[in-house]
């Protein structure tokens, strides 16, 4: 199925639609297709409801597309993850009965690491997250930003080759937020994996990523792919830049309408 | 921490107020010999029972129920929540009988089941186990409707098996529902099998109880009532102070 082209990505989604069973069904997504480059940092930006989480969830393997396919590595997704695939989700996810380090060490010790391997890894994470002072603490004790963090930690802990974000900054404040990228920058680089990040906040899309995905109301489609030309060593300090504006300015230009859409009106 | 003293010393207060105001009343008459003796007698008959090892036997025959009926309504309870769980739609059958369950009076079958079992302590196993196991029912399927999906989802992504997922996610993300229902099923275990002595056994406190009440020995009666009184506190508070051991850190904010 997947052409020369699709073979040298990363992953794909091909003809992908996805609706929820229902009276009436809701379709969510597409149809639609996407080819992540091996390696490159892909946001994808788009009104609420437009079906970006339900587009991470067939992604990741985690539900089948109605029409169309997803594969990973070149093999198909069939209802499961395959290895190799991190995920944060939207809604917090952290295991409130462990403390921060069990929740970092959880995929390691269900995949039967050996402790020193766990221990090591773990306190490498849990530094790279900030979170070093808190690694006796449980998630209840913490904001909801830290969280987050905890499980962007259990995530990476895996070394996973392709790291899916679903809006994982959503509920911060927005310096925070900028610091936040600059620290999925710095892992992105170290880490070597693809990324594709969900995000409502156009700056950070166009601060952050290679290509920029805007998608449609719902039911969700891809109605432009920016490129930014950013090179791989960067950080918050480019929405200084002038590219930065004119990056951001389209992304914009393509989202009125669809926001419009999604809130119910025309756009004039 | 001081404020939970101060709340526990509140409670301390108003109990020995309780304790202080009936021993007043007792010794004052107003309260008849007949009807209640002073709380002090009662702590002495009790001691003295206690003491005496007559009502050892009574004791032991009643709290092993109470644990048989406890351990069973627990286990039973989980696997069949589990199970309605897990079959949406024999639980839709089935939840407005649970819903409705301990609206009927359940003792009114308790005669049966002596018919059913003799009079033994089968029936009271029975009795306890029927009126504990629905709470364990209820609560275990509150803790699984209540795990977060994102949860489940996250089990995926780090793809655990069936038995995996439940050992480590379910049950742990069940655990404050769980914990519930196992204090419900202890308390409803407890009144079943005491009620089910008093009402019609050959032993047990509960027995004991009643008869001391049918020959008119109140001292006796008293005595017996406050041990299985604080029975009750004691053993429920220590499945209160286990509970918020395990629970306090997950729900500390
Ligand atoms: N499990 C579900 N069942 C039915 N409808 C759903 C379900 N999940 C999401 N939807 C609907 O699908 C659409 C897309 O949802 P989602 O992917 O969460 O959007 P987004 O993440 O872009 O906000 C929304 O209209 C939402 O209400
Ligand atoms: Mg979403």
């Amino acid at each position: 199925m997947p052409d020369a082209g699709q073979g040298a990505a990363h992953a794909t989604l091909s003809g992908v639609v996805r609706r929820y069973p229902g009276n009436p069904p809701v379709h969510a997504l597409g149809p639609l297709d996407l080819a992540l480059r091996r390696g490159e940092f892909f946001s994808v930006v788009g009104p609420s409801g437009c079906g970006k989480s339900t587009l991470l969830d067939v992604l990741a393997g985690l539900s089948a597309p109605t029409e169309g396919s997803a594969s990973f590595e070149g093999a198909p997704l069939r209802g499961q993850v395959p290895d190799g695939i991190g995920v944060v989700f939207q809604e917090d996810a952290s295991f409130p009965w462990l403390t921060v380090a069990d929740n970092v060490a959880f995929g390691l010790r269900r995949a039967g690491a050996d402790a020193a391997e766990i221990a090591r890894r773990v306190a490498y994470a849990l530094d790279f997250m900030g979170l070093k002072d808190f690694a006796h603490a449980y998630p209840a004790q913490l904001s909801g930003g830290m969280r987050q963090r905890v499980c962007i930690a259990r995530t990476l802990v895996l070394r996973p080759r392709l790291i899916l974000l679903d809006e994982p900054f959503g509920a911060l404040d927005q310096q925070t937020r900028l610091l936040m990228g600059d620290e999925l920058l710095r892992l992105w680089r170290e880490t070597d994996a693809t990324v594709l990040l969900i995000t409502h906040a156009l700056d950070e899309a166009a601060m952050l990523s290679d290509r920029v995905g805007v998608m449609s109301a719902r039911p969700g489609r891809f109605i432009d792919t920016v490129e930014t030309g950013w090179p791989r060593e960067r950080d918050s300090r480019i929405v200084s830049e002038a590219a930065f504006g004119a990056i951001t300015a389209r992304l914009w230009s393509c989202l009125r309408g669809e926001s419009l859409k999604a809130l119910g009106r025309e756009a004039p | 921490m001081t404020r939970a003293h101060a709340v526990a010393a509140t409670r301390i207060g108003l109990l020995l107020a309780g304790f202080l105001a009936l021993e007043a009343l007792c010794r004052a008459g107003i309260i008849g010999k007949l009807v209640m003796i002073p709380p002090t007698a009662m702590v002495a008959e009790m001691t003295a029972l206690l003491a005496s090892g007559e009502i050892t036997g009574d004791i032991v025959r009643t709290f092993t129920t109470i644990a048989i009926a406890f351990a069973g309504a627990v286990a039973l309870g989980f696997v069949a929540g589990a199970a309605l769980h897990a079959a949406p739609r024999l639980r839709r059958a089935v939840d407005p009988l649970l819903a409705a369950y301990y609206a009927v009076p359940g003792f009114i079958f308790y005669p049966l089941l002596v018919a059913l079992f003799g009079l033994n302590v089968l029936p009271l196993i029975a009795i306890g186990l029927l009126f504990a196991a629905p709470a364990m029912v209820i609560a275990t399927l509150l803790g699984l409707d209540r795990v977060p999906p994102v949860l489940r989802k996250c089990a995926r992504v780090h793809r655990l098996g069936r038995a995996e997922t439940v050992l480590h996610v379910v049950l742990p993300a069940a655990m404050p529902a769980l914990f519930n229902g196992i204090r419900l099923a202890f308390a409803y275990a407890f009144i079943g099998v005491i009620a089910g002595e008093f009402i019609l056994s050959g032993g047990g406190l509960g027995y004991a109880i009643g008869y001391a009440y049918e020959s008119f020995e109140a001292t006796r009666m008293y005595g017996l009532l406050l041990f299985v009184l604080m029975m009750a506190v004691v053993l429920n508070g220590a499945l209160y102070v286990w509970e918020t051991r395990l629970l306090r850190r997950r729900t500390r904010a």
